[in-house]
């Protein structure tokens, strides 16, 4: 058992974070509350949701960075709707949602059948996606948004010793529900199995009869659907729908995925992973800002955070692979 | 194994197993130069040309040629400097943020460095100065990121993700996000100069793409990229050196960003870390236009120049047509989808014919 924890991703994570959360602890008064805590948490609710559909992707051997521009849309539209035309919730959300799913089978359509490298299917569908947005919506932002939707849903609340309302939210809410989602179809469903076959080697994959089409229209069609979840969650937060609020998170949202063990090479990653990424960028953000360092640093946090934690996994794993070649005749004698 | 291997295997000289597979691979290269493609690229221009020139007015003039010539360069450097990863079946999304930054420190070396009412040879010894600064600074990126691509074995798009980050923020770290401008007006000058009616930056252009050329078709290191491109494994076992080759192609891509960065600082008179953000889509956009292949290992110079020129016409014949930017860049991505839909059909015709 501990020869596994020492190999495993998610321990050396979860230590990172164990060791700059003390860090921070001591230097920063402030850091260790469970109101800081919480509050960090629901501030990268949508990030987290956008991290674990991009995992899927990940895990399935693709990569697609158009999520934000999907996000944005889809928030748009759901927030056009009810604004504009005054529909319900059972309507607006619903469409919002779909619109996420159609934007993502756009993109697997691409992929799959005109067989476009993701990278450079997605640069081109994000570009698209969101150069519409902007010119049909001119810019302008929606800001009357109806009470159903920015209303604050608080599902616990309490106070604690210094007397600091603690709120677990609707955002932090669906991130968990979100989460637990995915993880149950990653690791208990046929799909996810198929979709870490898949990722690991697609033509094995395809040769003991999975069809990687559907496994395509899968990944990028939940991604979208996590997406236009994650911009609907995002305005109500912010209690407004700003066309290009969204564009721009795709390196954070992407680093927290890499973090987690998602790989691009694809077929790796787990969710607890995705998860404890987040909560290492939210820590070192949170950590940065109550150190008083400029924001504009963070910036240089995430590139340093995706060269780094890639070039340890990477240079890990090749370690293993070796040590083991090495092992195998040894065994075989 | 392999990677065992290469490292245990004693350093061979390169020259003598290259020249071989170059000419078994001469046929092969032979067909890839695709007349057919070419002259498809070529036809597709001058019936943009004519069109164009039929439906706006101030299409078909002098004036039209001139400012296509002045702003083709910088995309066109920037093309160059995607081309070779792109063959090298990799990817640099950091070519804008390598020569922004790149700018940026000439901007600021020429700034403080000139001394007021300095003579005009203090000011050309300050611009030579300040330009071999942001020539070391390209090389020391293209070194980081080909060695962290060639020997952790990451791969192109997250390293290239990360180095873009980290450029960028630094960048905007250092600025806070300001433009840096007060450059001494003889680099303006010289880089906005025209020489018998053709502007210095489209002959730099000229230049750097004869550059490539010939590196790609006629050294044993441009070889070696198309190899690794098509088949990397193949190609170690070639006992060619993978990684030499790697830092090699991501060592070029960033030199060409250096090049763009000196003819943008001449063009916009002043450095941002926010300028040219575009031109990424474009980049890619032109490679594949141009018959790049976007798994590696395919691509001419002459075509992407090709597929540069029928940009540069539909982006002055857009811009003359009173079209909105974000209309633009809409276009982009449709016009690029629509060509990898075409082509993707086009093979699949050939695969079923005779």
């Amino acid at each position: 058992m501990p020869e596994r924890l020492r190999r495993s991703h998610e321990a050396w994570l979860l230590a990172v974070i164990l060791v700059l959360g003390a860090v921070l602890a001591a230097i920063a008064p402030g850091f260790l509350t469970p109101g800081n805590f919480v509050d960090l948490i629901e501030t990268y609710s949508v990030q987290g949701i956008l991290a674990l559909g991009l995992f899927v992707v990940l895990v399935s051997g693709g990569i697609d960075i158009s999520f934000a521009a999907t996000a944005s849309v889809a928030q748009y539209l759901a927030a056009w709707l009810a604004a504009r035309l005054h529909m319900p919730g059972i309507v607006c959300i619903p469409a919002g949602l779909l619109a996420g799913v159609a934007l993502g089978a756009i993109n697997a359509t691409l992929i799959h059948f005109v067989r476009v490298t993701s990278i450079i299917a997605t640069i081109a569908t994000m570009s698209v996606y969101f150069a519409l947005l902007m010119y049909f919506t001119g810019g302008k932002l929606i800001s009357d948004l109806p009470d159903w939707w920015t209303d604050r849903i608080v599902f616990v609340q309490w106070q604690n010793a210094e007397g600091d309302l603690v709120r677990i939210t609707l955002p932090i809410v669906m991130l968990v529900v979100a989460a637990l989602f995915t993880w149950l179809m990653m690791t208990r469903s046929t799909a996810g199995r198929q979709l870490y076959a898949m990722g690991g080697n697609p033509e094995s994959a395809r040769r003991v009869g999975v069809a990687i089409g559907r496994l395509h229209y899968l990944a990028y069609g939940f991604l979208g659907f996590m997406a236009a979840l994650g911009g609907i969650i995002q305005a109500h937060r912010v209690g407004e729908s700003v066309p290009n609020a969204m564009y721009g998170s795709e390196l954070t949202v992407l680093s927290a995925a890499v973090l987690g063990g998602a790989s691009l090479s694809g077929g790796v990653g787990s969710v607890p992973g995705v998860l404890l990424g987040i909560v290492l960028l939210a820590i070192l953000q949170n950590g940065l800002n109550l150190l008083g360092v400029s924001p504009y640093f963070f910036q240089i946090v995430i590139g340093l955070v995706i060269l780094i934690s890639t070039s340890f996994t990477m240079l890990a794993t090749r370690g293993r692979h070796a040590r083991r070649r090495v092992a195998a005749p040894a065994a075989g004698d | 194994m392999h990677a065992a291997a290469s490292r245990r295997r004693p350093p061979v000289t390169e020259r003598a197993p290259v020249r071989g597979i170059d000419a078994g691979l001469a046929p092969l290269l032979a067909r890839l130069r695709m007349p057919g493609g070419l002259a498809g690229l070529a036809g597709l221009l001058a019936a943009l040309v004519v069109v164009f020139g039929a439906a706006v007015p101030d299409f078909a003039s002098g004036g039209t040629l001139q400012s296509v010539m002045f702003q083709m360069p910088e995309l066109g450097l920037l093309s160059l400097a995607m081309l070779l990863p792109l063959i090298s079946g990799g990817l640099n999304l950091a070519i804008i943020a390598t020569a922004n930054q790149a700018a940026l420190l000439m901007a600021w070396l020429m700034r403080s460095w000139t001394p007021a009412g300095a003579s005009g040879g203090t000011v050309a010894l300050v611009i030579v100065a300040a330009m071999l600064a942001g020539l070391l600074l390209c090389v020391v990126i293209g070194l980081l990121t080909g060695a962290l691509v060639a020997y952790t074995g990451v791969h192109p798009i997250l390293v290239t993700l990360g180095t873009r980050s980290l450029l960028d923020g630094v960048s905007i770290f250092l600025t806070r996000g300001t433009i840096i401008s007060g450059l001494p007006h003889q680099y303006a000058a010289v880089g906005n100069a025209v020489v018998l009616g053709v502007p210095v930056p489209f002959l730099v252009l000229i230049a750097a793409a004869l550059a490539c050329g010939l590196l790609l078709r006629r050294t044993a290191f441009g070889v070696a990229v198309f190899m690794v491109g098509s088949n990397i494994e193949a190609t170690r076992y070639s006992a060619i050196d993978v990684r030499r080759v790697l830092v090699g192609v991501y060592l070029a891509s960033s030199v060409l960003c250096f090049v763009a960065a000196c003819l943008m600082l001449a063009r916009f008179n002043s450095a941002s870390a926010e300028y040219a953000q575009s031109y990424l889509l474009i980049t890619i956009l032109a490679a594949v236009l141009g018959g790049v292949d976007p798994f590696g290992g395919f691509g001419t110079v002459w075509g992407l120049m090709l597929a540069l020129a029928i940009l540069q016409v539909l982006a002055s014949g857009s811009n003359l047509l009173g079209m909105s930017d974000y209309l633009k860049l809409a276009i982009w991505g449709l016009v690029l989808i629509g060509v990898m839909a075409a082509q993707t059909l086009a093979q699949r015709m050939k695969r079923r014919g005779p």
